[in-house]
């Protein structure tokens, strides 16, 4: 299967960020097309496309725009959700450092879409270069009549400001952004209402990830049928995957929707050091983790959800044999503990006491019950809390127990005393062995690699 | 402090940038701007917002609390921060974070005594693909390990500054929090900081090397970046 450099396909272009390259490759073209349109013929288009949510969620572009209510005299708002920081996720801040004006433009088209008068980057804060880009990018926009009063003489008014955060994973939930950019505690708010009636400063919202909104102008301007010859029948268009861990040449790979982690690895010169693949997530690190089993897995919505996991955002960790289960997933529980912004009792408790029992596991002080406390404290969790980010801490944990059992039984007191535990392991084959190896290879107590 | 009238222009600058009557949308960048001008968030920067914005103090120090971002302690002039998430932690992240540790004898949101370094050990950076990562005043220096990043951090105590991997040339942390505040970067060719490297465009070489393949029908080496 090809790689398809679309959204990507500026990115080694010399100063591809300015407006003078972005409008000698064809930038702008799609909004000038989009100002004849009326504002409902270009959400029938995203419809028909079948663009959807490439945040994680994976829900229809279209059809988002179109729960906004319209006549309703209320101040609509468009607000992109910049605020990458899910562990593994690295895709939107390449392209809003490579290509600010293709998500500029995309801004303006679907602010024109929805009648939003103003839209908001919200930006991760630690990701100044980035803000650096999109604010000349955004002045630049203004400056050539693509931002501000009767946009190329349209009628049409549009501002668009840059809002940097300041560290809070939980603002990437889309209603703790809403209440961030009102100046509060990034924390999230119960549903309903949606943010499509009551968003930010209680008025009809639309809130987008990057990627999702900078697709927009190439559809526009290529159409429908060419989006949906790429990836599958559900989850058409081109998808930006990210590759990052034990790979040889971990990077950003643009890829039909649909496209499977052989083909992938394939593309990015397989797992680093020819050693063995054990386990990745397909979307980051809320997303269970798979195993070496699902490498022929369609990795679009549909195709992840079948093999029990997420797409996510298509960030793809991947760890070789040599990974120490324990710690990968007391690592990712230590994350989720210290993002949790505190608001639900469930994820708030529950993270930081599994940090607890996985530390205590991870010293070999634990016992056999605590995996089952572990599994129990999870089912607590899930389905429990306001937002995903709950649900999210427990895929780490659940899966990593599903697939890698024997790795969290073999840590415990009880195994470590009896001679029978260790005998059941091998019977399992390479998963238990690996890890025991990584234990005596480790030397440093907090190493999590065991070779790279 | 001290919070000037300067200051308090910029603040009125960042509250026009949002609708009538939600001026509580600026408080997140004026924090950014109080930090700019003390090193964290004091008291009077707390003062400050809560002036501004007809607010209460204990609505201002709720969200400074609430962000990483925001200090409470005075930042030192380089704020060394160094992945050790996942996808860094299974490249040698926490390696890198130990080594700088040992070389700084101090911790976690610790600076050392001559107020030159603050550590922090920070979550997941979205640079996986350039694992390991850190940044010192959030400019980029990927693909460390512990000797490396340990130059890098020799250096800065040397009074140098290093050049960034992606990113402008190092700034203040206090330039950078006015950045973070929503104004422009005033150094010329500071937007032209490399912005992509390899990884980055490792979909697109592939791309460019399959091309290749079908115009001529020859073997292709594997794919470098090409600018």
């Amino acid at each position: 299967m090809p790689v398809t450099p679309v959204l990507t396909g500026r990115w080694n272009t010399p100063r591809s960020w300015t407006l003078a390259t972005y409008e000698r490759t064809d930038g702008y073209r799609a909004l000038r097309r989009a100002l004849e349109m009326s504002p409902d013929e270009i959400i029938g288009i995203v419809k028909d496309s079948g663009l959807r949510g490439r945040g994680g969620a994976g829900f229809p572009t279209g059809m988002k725009w179109s729960f906004i209510p319209q006549g309703d005299g209320k101040p609509h708002y468009l607000v992109i959700n910049a605020d990458e920081g899910e562990p593994g996720t690295c895709k939107d801040a390449p392209l809003m450092m490579a290509d600010p004006h293709s998500l500029v433009e995309g801004i303006i088209i679907a602010s024109y879409a929805v009648r939003a008068n103003h839209a908001f980057i919200y930006l991760r804060g630690e990701l100044v270069h980035c803000g650096r880009r999109l604010r000349a990018a955004v002045a630049e926009a203004y400056r050539a009549g693509y931002l501000g009063r009767d946009i190329l003489g349209s009628g049409f008014d549009l501002d668009l400001v840059v809002h940097s955060g300041a560290g809070a994973y939980i603002c990437g939930e889309e209603t703790a952004l809403l209440d961030s950019l009102e100046g509060c505690r990034g924390q999230p708010r119960l549903r309903p209402p949606f943010p499509a009636t009551h968003g930010l400063y209680s008025s009809p919202t639309v809130v987008n990830n990057v990627e999702t909104i900078a697709s927009v102008p190439y559809i526009i301007r290529h159409g429908v049928e060419w989006f949906r010859s790429m990836g599958r029948e559900r989850s058409p268009g081109p998808k930006i995957y990210s590759l990052s861990g034990h790979v040889t040449r971990p990077g950003q790979y643009e890829a039909p929707m649909g496209t499977t982690l052989a083909e992938l690895l394939e593309m990015a010169g397989g797992i680093r050091g020819g050693r063995r693949l054990k386990a990745w997530t397909p979307g980051g690190s809320s997303t269970p983790m798979l195993t070496a089993d699902h490498l022929d897995v369609p990795l679009d919505f549909e195709g992840v959800a079948e093999a029990g996991s997420l797409l996510g955002t298509a960030a793809i960790m991947i760890m070789d044999e040599t990974v120490d289960m324990l710690k990968v997933v007391r690592r990712l529980t230590q994350f989720y503990a210290h993002e949790s912004c505190g608001k639900c009792t469930p994820c708030r408790e529950g993270t930081t006491w599994m940090v607890q029992i996985l530390t205590r596991l991870e010293r070999g002080a634990g016992d056999a019950e605590d995996v089952d406390t572990l599994v129990d404290v999870c089912d607590n969790i899930f389905g429990r809390a306001f937002c995903a980010l709950a649900d999210g801490a427990t895929s780490p944990i659940v899966s990593g127990i599903k697939f890698f059992r024997d790795e969290f039984i073999s840590s415990t007191t009880a195994a470590a005393s009896g001679g029978s535990a260790s005998a059941g392991h091998n019977a399992t084959g390479s998963a238990a062995t690996d890890s025991a190896a990584t234990a005596s290879v480790a030397g440093k107590p907090d190493a999590l690699a065991g070779a790279h | 402090m001290p919070l000037t009238e300067e200051t308090r222009v910029a603040a009125r600058d960042i509250i026009a940038r949002y609708p009538q009557g939600r001026s509580r949308s600026a408080l997140l960048p004026m924090l950014h701007l109080v930090q700019a001008e003390d090193g964290c968030v004091t008291s009077e920067g707390v003062e400050f917002c809560a002036t501004e914005l007809g607010i209460t103090q204990a609505e201002v120090s709720a969200v400074a609390t609430f962000y990483t971002m925001y200090k409470r302690r005075p930042v030192g002039d380089w704020l060394v921060s160094v992945c050790t998430n996942l996808s860094c932690a299974l490249l040698g992240g926490e390696d890198v974070y130990a080594r700088i540790s040992a070389d700084l004898g101090v911790g976690h949101d610790q600076t050392t005594p001559d107020g030159a370094i603050t550590l922090e050990h920070a979550e997941c950076l979205a640079a996986c693909d350039y694992a390991p990562v850190m940044t010192v005043n959030y400019e980029f220096f990927d693909q460390v390990d512990a000797d490396s990043a340990s130059e890098i951090v020799d250096a800065l105590r040397r009074g140098e500054r290093p050049t960034p991997t992606r990113g402008a040339p190092l700034c203040t942390f206090a330039e950078a929090s006015r950045q973070l505040a929503g104004f422009p970067d005033p150094r010329p060719g500071a937007v032209a900081g490399p912005g992509v490297g390899e990884p980055s465009v490792a979909g697109l070489l592939v791309a460019d090397a399959e091309a290749v393949a079908q115009a001529g029908g020859t073997q292709v080496d594997p794919p470098t970046k090409g600018s």
